[in-house]
């Protein structure tokens, strides 16, 4: 890589009101705002996007997928989160 | 003469050889991020052309579509300005180019979607959309290289230098626009111009460059006398026209 | 952290594999399966934004201003595409701008077809009919592929491409059902992209040295000559409706398979177009180096002017 590369940077579009930013892929840009614009002409072509977010990739800071069991596994056993773990009685609606 | 026709004509060829001229970069942008703006830009142009010429079309009524217009005029019969059929010489001067143009067609399509004519009104209104875009991005790139590195901001003078020659062309006005003028349909070009100054200005400062003192001017646009590089830009644009006269594609 | 030894994560690895669980960037994954993904996403990369050239080459002798407009967006898509996949490439820790000094200096490589020169209109539909047709045939079931960025990034780009080869094709309608000139223009380009759309599914099988792991790993899901036959049964019909030949004396229809056997491809020439010997390797190699190489004061502008700006704001 030579000095003059530029930063890579992750993208996040909402694709319309009432919907979150959701992870598209990733660009180079010298700075945050040629990034916004940057995504907007290579992600949104097709009228994609109505908002755009982005952040330097070297800032995202992630799980590591090796604890993965430890981090989500404790949650498989935990059914009684979820309403079918409940008997409703035939006869019984709005709930 | 039809000045409705005159007065759409020069809108459109603006718009057609400015995009002729961006379309080139195609496949050849500094990264591929600014390849694919450049290519929005063109498309934007091309589009802006489309409208104007088939409106052009219509207003002179001897049957000539947008195509027509575009592909088979003579050279002399081109009204755009002389800064947009100028070459693209290093990305500085495509984006000072740019920047130019986008500060002139800003206030004029702000003025121009109120014009009388409804149809001119309706392609100001759409087409102001997109340049406004494309002057950020135009004014971003100038401030960007202007107070870049030592190299940057002296490849963007240079450019400013070769170019600043080419603007009056742009504000250029005679009878077909006072006519126009009068009846609504063309905004005051003084106003367009005191606008376009206070962006250049501004931008300029912004960029740490320098309007060049010389102040000698070129026009003949807008009456279709034009630079040498004109007949290469319509030799590579009329081509398969002249070569496949009235055909299909 | 318990250190597992390789074997029983290669195991565990092809365990998820088997089972159609998508490997994410940061998953453990044996060093071939990454060299091998990165080697093919770059080279998918390099022929998008190769391939913007010969298209390119048309953009301002367009015939008229829809198909100035239409190609204008199809260059860009590729463009856009190659920008995908470089991302792809990136996520497996593979740098863009080394993978494009690669291209540059003839390391990577990158799809044939695209040092065969555009020299007429009609080239611009024969690249769309069957250059996006082949390419089509094999990007779909890349959508399905084992690497989750790659896939994603694939399901973007066919979703994307679908327009390219209906214009193409469109544009070959048009040609073949005009004056005599354009007709003759039509079959000209058919004759000289046919062959070589062809080589683009690569080697015959048996020649293959890739495939088969390939498709253990769930990176391919076809063979080269499964992809060629299925390009040939469908585009042949295509040619027949609209009036044209293909270039191939050997081609017949098996009613009782319903499927086209066809002469041999002249694969002296493909690999001599590979090893850099066609007509426009020169040109289109010489003309990305030259566009990196005029846009490095600009990309270093641009560095110095955000730091600088970046200094202000904390100052």
């Amino acid at each position: 890589m030579s000095k003059n590369e530029w930063p890579l940077w992750e993208v996040f579009i909402r694709s319309k009101q009432g919907l979150s930013h959701k992870h598209v892929g990733s660009l180079r840009a010298a700075d945050a705002q040629m990034a916004v614009e940057n995504a907007r002409d290579v992600y949104t072509r097709r009228s994609e996007g109505i908002s755009i977010w982005v952040i330097e990739s070297k800032d995202v800071y992630a799980s590591d997928p090796t604890e993965a069991d430890a981090l989500f596994e404790p949650a498989d056993s935990k059914v009684y989160r979820h309403p079918t773990f409940y008997d409703v009685p035939d006869g019984i609606s709005h709930m | 003469m039809n000045t409705l026709f005159e007065y759409t004509i020069r809108l459109a060829d603006d718009s057609l050889i400015l995009g002729h001229r961006m379309s080139e970069w195609c496949g050849h942008g500094p990264i591929l991020e600014e390849d694919i703006a450049l290519t929005n830009i063109a498309l934007d142009l091309v589009g802006q052309a489309t409208s104007f010429l088939a409106y052009a079309g219509e207003t002179e009524g001897k049957k000539r579509d947008a195509d027509a217009l575009a592909f088979l005029r003579f050279d002399r019969e081109y009204k755009n300005a002389l800064l947009v059929e100028q070459p693209n010489g290093d990305f500085g001067m495509t984006m000072m180019r740019q920047f130019l143009f986008d500060a002139f067609r800003k206030p004029l399509f702000e003025r121009l979607q109120h014009s009388s004519d409804k149809q001119l009104a309706a392609i100001a209104e759409k087409s102001l959309k997109e340049t406004k875009y494309h002057l950020k991005h135009s004014s971003e790139w100038v401030i960007r290289l202007g107070d870049g590195t030592e190299e940057s901001n002296g490849r963007i003078q240079d450019a400013l230098n070769t170019l600043w020659r080419y603007t009056p062309d742009l504000f250029y006005a005679d009878e077909v626009d006072q006519e126009m003028q009068q009846q609504g349909i063309a905004p005051d070009m003084a106003a367009v111009y005191a606008d376009w100054n206070a962006t250049v200005q501004h931008v300029f400062q912004e960029a740490t460059i320098e309007i060049p003192s010389n102040n000698w001017k070129q026009t003949g646009g807008r009456k279709g006398l034009h630079s040498e590089h004109m007949g290469h830009i319509l030799a590579e644009l009329q081509y398969m026209q002249r070569a496949y006269p009235n055909m299909e594609w | 952290m318990k250190d597992f030894d390789t074997a029983e994560l290669e195991r565990k690895f092809q365990e998820k594999i088997d089972k159609d669980i998508k490997i994410e960037p940061k998953d453990w994954m044996p060093d071939d399966y990454r060299q091998t993904l990165i080697r093919q996403i770059s080279q998918h990369a390099h022929s998008e934004i190769v391939g913007m050239l010969p298209e390119g080459n048309w953009i301002t002798r367009a015939p008229n201003l829809r198909r100035k407009a239409v190609l204008l967006a199809k260059v860009q898509d590729e463009a856009g595409h190659g920008l995908y996949l470089y991302s792809a490439t990136e996520t497996l820790g593979a740098d863009r701008e080394q993978t494009i000094d690669d291209l540059h200096s003839g390391k990577a490589k990158y799809s044939s077809i695209f040092n065969y020169p555009t020299v007429s209109w009609a080239d611009m539909g024969a690249i769309g009919w069957l250059v996006d047709g082949a390419a089509i045939m094999n990007q779909v079931p890349l959508c399905r592929c084992s690497y989750g960025p790659y896939a994603r990034a694939m399901v973007r780009v066919c979703k994307e491409e679908s327009f390219h080869q209906r214009q193409g094709f469109e544009i070959m309608m048009q040609l073949a059902g005009g004056t005599p000139e354009q007709k003759a223009m039509a079959q000209d380009a058919l004759n000289r992209f046919w062959w070589p759309s062809l080589m683009m599914f690569g080697p015959n099988d048996a020649e293959s040295k890739h495939t088969a792991q390939s498709v253990k790993w769930k990176i391919k899901r076809h063979t080269n000559d499964e992809l060629r036959q299925q390009f040939v049964d469908v585009t042949v019909p295509q040619a027949e409706m609209i009036g044209l030949t293909i270039p191939d004396k050997d081609l017949k229809f098996n009613a009782e398979t319903g499927k086209y056997s066809y002469g041999e491809i002249d694969w002296t020439e493909f690999w001599e177009v590979v090893k850099g010997n066609g007509p426009c390797n020169k040109e289109r190699v010489d003309a990305r180096r030259k566009a990196k190489e005029n846009g490095e004061w600009v990309r270093e502008a641009a560095n110095a002017f955000a730091q600088k700006r970046a200094l202000k704001k904390s100052a």
